[in-house]
């Protein structure tokens, strides 16, 4: 895992949805303990960056260059709606190698283990996410908007959470609206490469 | 490696046998007795003409039966994110397709086989052609799951999608009909051999065509 230090690189990318291109000439790199929050209007790209770093999309223009696994926390959390949030962050725990258990309750979801995910709240669904994202042995974090539907409490937590993948030579790449609080975080303001 | 996909091939399977909460493994198979049980009531019960006709019937069936779960093979995991988080852990969509189809036929294939058992009851078939059938479905279910899979990653993401891919489905599954129904007749060897090589030939395409296809989903 701690083979190469982990690293992000982005060369003018353009990204176009349909007809409209969203941004064009981005570049940014990061390196270990790096943070970078992208800021911007809704519907100005931020989301689609994440998702061209993340390699899950291809660019229009420009390239990407990864080193390091990838851990994406976007709206979706992929867990199965019918099952028990213990045994859905299971199987991405298992797949990953990592304790569920333990992960769940760092996010305050000790009691919330037998609850089927569907009945699970917005906010408990992104704390569940979470969870499923400090299992995952990447050193890379792409987090989507990770503040929405969280309180206050689990808001401090998602950042006292990336200041810890930071601080271990971590990178974390914050796509929001709102502010986040960690420290020596950079800005990229999407509004500056709109066409 | 093998762990990972023995991890999602667990996951898949439940996912299909249990259900999401919207209908189980057990509905086709019940629409697949029903289709069986509608058509003495439709021809008559002429035992000539069922004995025919019969295995005919069992092969349409089977065929119909099998569109039913299409809109729960790809879109909802999809829709999760799940294939974007295989993505990211270097699981490759051909494999997760591969993975799903295997999954799929087992949820669906010997259900239905055992299925076929009262289904040939009521359709007063005799002993050897229910040999026959059995053989038949063993030979051309495997081609019914890739394909199911293939056209289900197809369709997944599309408005009206499980319409669609019942449309698709049922022309491209003419050949293993054919081949699978023709096998049911007198000196019917070929036929099945012609249903297992369509068969083998929409599984080695359809991990290739669906995992393009659900990239291409991706946007």
């Amino acid at each position: 895992m701690q083979a190469s230090p982990p690293r992000l690189l982005a060369q003018a990318l353009a990204c176009r949805r349909g007809e409209r291109v969203l941004f064009a000439g981005l570049g940014l790199e990061l390196g270990p303990g790096e943070a970078l929050h992208v800021r911007g209007a809704n519907g100005i790209g931020k989301s689609s960056l994440l998702r061209l770093l993340a390699g899950l999309a291809r660019p229009e223009a420009g390239q990407v260059i990864r080193q390091g696994a990838i851990g994406l926390v976007d709206e979706r959390p992929a867990l199965d709606p019918h099952l028990p949030l213990g045994r859905a962050l299971g199987f991405w725990a298992a797949l990953d190698g990592g304790k569920s258990i333990a992960a769940a309750a760092r996010l305050g979801l000790g009691e919330l283990l037998d609850v089927p995910v569907r009945y699970l709240s917005s906010g408990q669904r992104k704390r569940a996410a979470l969870a499923r994202l400090i299992t995952q042995p990447a050193m890379i974090w792409l987090l989507d908007e990770p503040l929405n539907g969280l309180d206050a409490a689990a808001a401090d937590l998602a950042a006292r959470l990336a200041a810890e993948r930071c601080a271990t030579g971590g990178i974390c790449v914050i796509a929001s609206h709102q502010p986040f609080a960690l420290a020596g975080m950079a800005t990229l303001d999407l509004a500056g490469f709109a066409p | 490696m093998i762990r990972i996909f023995a991890l999602i091939l667990k996951r898949d399977l439940a996912v299909l046998l249990l259900g999401r909460g919207q209908g189980s493994a057990l509905l086709p198979i019940l629409f697949f007795l029903a289709v069986a049980m509608l058509f003495p009531f439709a021809v008559g019960p002429e035992p000539r003409v069922l004995a025919r006709a019969g295995g005919g019937v069992i092969w349409i069936a089977a065929l119909l039966a099998a569109v039913l779960p299409l809109d729960r093979l790809i879109e909802p995991d999809l829709t999760l994110g799940a294939f974007d988080q295989w993505r990211l852990r270097g699981i490759a969509e051909e494999g997760i397709v591969a993975l799903r189809m295997l999954a799929h036929w087992l949820a669906f294939a010997p259900p239905l086989m055992l299925a076929a058992l009262p289904a040939s009851a009521l359709l007063g078939l005799p002993d050897h052609a229910l040999a026959r059938i059995e053989l038949s479905l063993l030979a051309g279910t495997p081609g019914l799951a890739a394909l199911g899979v293939t056209i289900a990653a197809v369709t997944a993401g599309l408005r009206g999608g499980a319409a669609l891919a019942g449309l698709l489905t049922i022309p491209l599954a003419v050949p293993l009909l054919i081949f699978g129904a023709g096998s049911l007749a007198a000196g019917g060897d070929s036929g099945l051999a012609l249903a297992a090589a369509a068969s083998l030939m929409l599984i080695a395409l359809g991990p290739f065509a669906g995992g393009a296809a659900i990239r291409a989903a991706r946007g």
